[in-house]
């Protein structure tokens, strides 16, 4: 039989990092695949190669539609070809219509004219086709997320899609909401619809595909048949995270005291954009001289969890407590936090982390300028002191500390991130995802630091959704999913398969 | 060669400066010598100074990313307070001036509640400050019109200048030599800088500008401050606008480049959201950036109201938009987190000096308006250009 979708020999490769190494990936017609692998094994690239995000000509290899190359420069290009991509963040225009977003770029006219009670109409049988039972007059804010997916789904069929790829569609869904559009799903199939399928919940994706496609590392391990009977979940863990742990990591000689640096207690958090709580009662505590990894899947609560105890910028309704050795504090703002000895690290350096048009020296003493300054004016020996030290002791590499950071390499400037937060010396030093983004020397650099900071007495909060870092650095584990702690595990009892099957669970 | 690579990376800069002489050396030429005249000069530099303190307090909001179009008709409407004080309340100018200053203040703090606290844009918000105090302004000037201000103290803030030293010394005769020695100071203080900062930087092995350029950005900047200070002591010497708008730069270029909240200024025009999780209250330092505004606002109104020694109905008119060209005329980027209130100061210069020239050259006011908006076009698409060359 010939696959309606044929990716032959994809390799793309971004600065520093092979992102998808020689990937091959074949849909046929009317069928549901899942295609699964860990946080940046490279699904997202390998679709936005497809989606012609990445345009013909960035990356190497063939892209074939029923036997023919095609050659997309753009997303209209693939759009025109019938492929359509629904991304875990909606494209829909929140302050338009539901019918409006449907038609959006391809509206019914007459001449200049639209012809709006046609589009009503044909909306109309969209939304029947997707089982939405909405008035297409209503506004798309005013949908819940899951409806939301409906419409986008409603957009892509009324373009006639042939393939139609869904990135963690169930992702900010509740279950029942998951459960009726994995019905859809089947639905459609039956229409003849073809769909892949990105989805870190396992479950969802065995339950649901006729094959899955799993990728590591920006590789293909395996792609197996679903339909005769259906493939073990651990054998679909195994595949996922089946990589060894090289000496990736420095040797740990750390031994956590006994004293608790923080505690956290009956900590809730609700969204008011979203309208719902994003954390349930969460308890944990952070010993003093400990790494402690927070496991998880993107999206499940761990980056809120942080920010919500870093002074809640984002502006939560959250309740609990939070005690630093042992008593009480009220974080209302980022820089209480920052006074009582908290520091955190974002994921995203570039839009939350760095000024990226100023330069190394400024940067790494923005939070603490006060150090350095007498009477509010900025020493500014004191802080080309300052920074030159950061410098060598991280081994930032710069021509000078007069760099402005958005010159810098990636590893580099996580490093002047990173040292920004040193200089505040904190008690506790949360990290999100800090290793994100950069070659592997810079990683083990930074695992270094980590270990001397710890050996100073600091503790540091881990969140990462890399397996192999959580368990190479921790020394105990808490496994984050759907905005609970799940599980507390230390570092003796934790596999990538038993954290993967946790994380996955809820 | 060396000069020539030198020029390229620090055209913008440079730019301005080039702008500046170019435009003084063509309007020279064109009024035959009139538009260089110490008389000339020294109005030019008065009439700037209105001008040039909102232009100061305009690059800070615009650097945090917002906009006042407020200042304007809040310049003038304090201006006719403060005219009312005087002439009708009969209170002394050293209670009016401070009490106009917090005024000021308020004014600026009530356009931030808005938008720090409920994130309304800045536009809407000072649009409607705009309306408000334009009715404001026709609302107190209702009765009398304009208001005539008799005060010689306060007049002398618009129209005064420094007294000389030895006045009727024979030692140079009809020149202000308290301005000349001042120039000279000036001088001094700015070489002696110059230096020092220099010298600290080898230390450090920071990049520096090679000996015999240095030496000639000094030569070149000392002959500039001595050729101003030695074309105005010709005339009546420093006037007190010109002393209080150099007091207001210095005093906000120390601020933004030399203390802590100046760099958390520029470090929520460079990124908010990484500033916020730096500890930085971007809430709190917008009121503090709008207050300045309305201060330097209420400084603004004034200065024009001293120097026209009256309160007027249309006192204010279309200030904001001069005092913005301005601004983006000095470099200020309107991307946020970039800007100098010195950039700024020059910025106000090349746009009041075409005022002042092409009003000698006798030009249509229509005209005039098409050539400052071509400069301030020219000038932002130099600064757009540069910018993208250099990364």
């Amino acid at each position: 039989m010939i696959p309606l979708l044929e990716m032959r020999n994809i390799t793309k490769e971004f600065p520093g990092v092979r992102a998808l190494d020689n990937v091959s990936f074949s849909v046929y017609e009317g069928e549901i695949h899942g295609l699964v692998g860990e946080n940046g094994a490279g699904k997202s690239t390998l679709m936005k190669v497809l989606s012609g995000v990445y345009p013909h000509g960035t990356y190497s290899g063939d892209i074939l539609l029923h036997e023919t190359l095609q050659e997309f420069k753009g997303i209209s290009d693939s759009e025109r070809a019938g492929i359509a991509i629904i991304y875990q963040e909606l494209a829909l225009v929140p302050e338009m219509t539901v019918y409006e977003n449907i038609f959006l770029g391809h509206e019914i006219h007459r001449g200049l004219v639209v012809d709006w009670n046609e589009t009503i109409k044909r909306a109309n049988e969209m939304l029947q086709r997707v089982r939405l039972d909405v008035n297409p007059e209503t506004k798309v804010k005013d949908l819940g997320v899951g409806k939301q997916q409906l419409v986008e789904i409603a957009k892509a069929l009324n373009r006639d899609v042939k393939i139609l790829i869904m990135d963690e569609p169930t992702a900010a869904l509740n279950e029942d909401d998951s459960a009726n559009l994995l019905n859809l799903l089947r639905e459609q199939r039956s229409h003849g619809v073809t769909c892949i399928l990105i989805s870190h919940k396992l479950r969802e994706v065995i339950a649901i595909a006729d094959s899955i496609t799993v990728l590591r590392d920006g590789k293909t391990i395996c792609t197996l048949d679903n339909r005769t009977s259906r493939v073990p979940e651990p054998v679909l863990i195994k595949s996922m995270v089946g990589r060894e742990i090289t000496n990736i990591y420095p040797p740990r000689e750390r031994h956590p005291l006994d004293e608790i640096v923080l505690e956290v207690k009956n900590w809730n958090a609700y969204h008011p954009q979203l309208g719902r709580d994003i954390l349930k009662d969460i308890h944990f505590n952070v010993k003093k001289g400990e790494i402690v990894g927070f496991a998880g899947l993107m999206g499940s609560g761990r980056t809120e969890l942080a920010l919500s105890m870093f002074g809640n910028p984002d502006g939560y309704h959250v309740s609990g407590e939070i005690y630093l050795y042992g008593n009480q504090v009220h974080l209302g703002h980022p820089k209480d936090a920052i006074k009582a000895g908290v520091a955190y690290l974002s994921e995203d350096r570039k839009s939350k982390g760095l000024i990226l048009i100023q330069d190394v020296k400024q940067n790494l003493t923005l939070a603490n300028l006060r150090e350095i300054a007498r009477r509010g004016v900025i020493d500014g020996n004191a802080e080309i002191q300052v920074a030159t030290e950061y410098k060598d002791s991280l081994n930032i590499r710069t021509p000078s500390i007069e760099q402005v950071v958005s010159h810098l390499s990636g590893g580099n400037q996580q490093k002047v991130y990173l040292g920004k937060w040193l200089f505040v010396k904190p008690d506790v030093l949360i990290l999100d995802e800090p290793t994100r983004g950069i070659d592997v020397g810079a990683k083990y650099e930074i695992y270094t630091i980590m270990n001397r900071l710890i050996q100073q007495g600091m503790s540091i909060i881990m969140i990462s959704s890399e397996l192999p870092e959580i368990l190479g650095m921790s020394d105990r584990v808490y496994v984050v999913s759907g905005g609970k702690i799940v599980s507390e595990l230390p570092i003796e009892e934790a596999s990538q398969e038993i954290i993967m099957d946790l994380a996955t669970d809820y | 060669m060396y000069l020539k690579d030198l020029l390229r990376k620090n055209i913008r800069e440079y730019g301005m400066f080039i702008a500046l002489f170019v435009i003084i050396v063509i309007f020279t030429i064109m009024t035959k010598g009139i538009f260089i005249s110490s008389r000339n000069i020294s109005n030019l530099l008065n009439q700037t100074g209105y001008i040039a303190v909102l232009a100061v307090g305009m690059t800070l909001v615009i650097v945090i990313r917002h906009i006042d179009l407020s200042v304007g008709f809040l310049a003038g409407f304090l201006g006719a307070v403060a005219a009312i004080a005087l002439e009708f309340w009969h209170l002394p100018v050293y209670v009016v001036i401070p009490m106009i200053m917090g005024f000021g203040i308020l004014a600026g703090l009530l356009t931030a509640y808005p938008v720090a606290k409920l994130g309304i844009p800045a536009f809407v918000a000072s649009l409607a400050g705009w309306l408000i105090y334009r009715g404001a302004l026709l609302l107190v000037t209702a009765g009398t019109g304009t208001i005539i201000i008799q005060d010689k103290t306060f007049n002398a803030i618009g129209n005064g200048y420094i007294p000389d030293i030895f006045p009727n010394s024979n030692f140079l005769p009809k020149v202000h030599k308290l301005t000349l020695l001042i120039g000279l100071v000036g001088i001094i203080l700015y070489i002696i800088s110059a230096i020092n900062s220099r010298k600290k930087k080898q230390a450090y092995h920071f990049e520096v500008l090679p000996t015999n350029i240095f030496i000639l950005q000094l030569v070149f900047v000392s002959v500039l401050i001595g050729l101003i200070t030695w074309v105005l002591s010709g005339y009546n010497g420093l006037s007190w606008t010109v002393v209080i708008v150099l007091i207001v730069v210095a005093v906000y270029h120390f601020i933004t480049t030399q203390t802590v909240l100046g760099r958390h200024i520029y470090a929520i025009g460079g990124n908010p959201e990484a500033a916020e999780l730096s500890g930085i209250s971007v809430k709190n330092l917008t009121f503090v950036v709008f207050g300045s505004m309305g201060m330097l606002s209420a400084l603004s109104g004034i200065l024009f109201a001293s120097r026209l020694q009256s309160a007027t109905t249309t006192a204010g008119q279309l200030f904001e938009m001069d005092a913005i060209a301005a601004a983006y005329i000095g470099g200020v980027s309107a991307a946020g987190g970039v800007g100098k209130v010195t950039g700024s100061l020059i910025g106000a210069l090349v746009y009041m000096s075409l005022t002042s020239g092409m009003n000698l050259m006798n030009v249509d006011i229509a005209y005039q308006y098409v050539v400052r908006g071509a400069v301030l076009a020219l000038a932002v698409i130099f600064d757009v250009a540069t910018r993208r060359s250099a990364k």
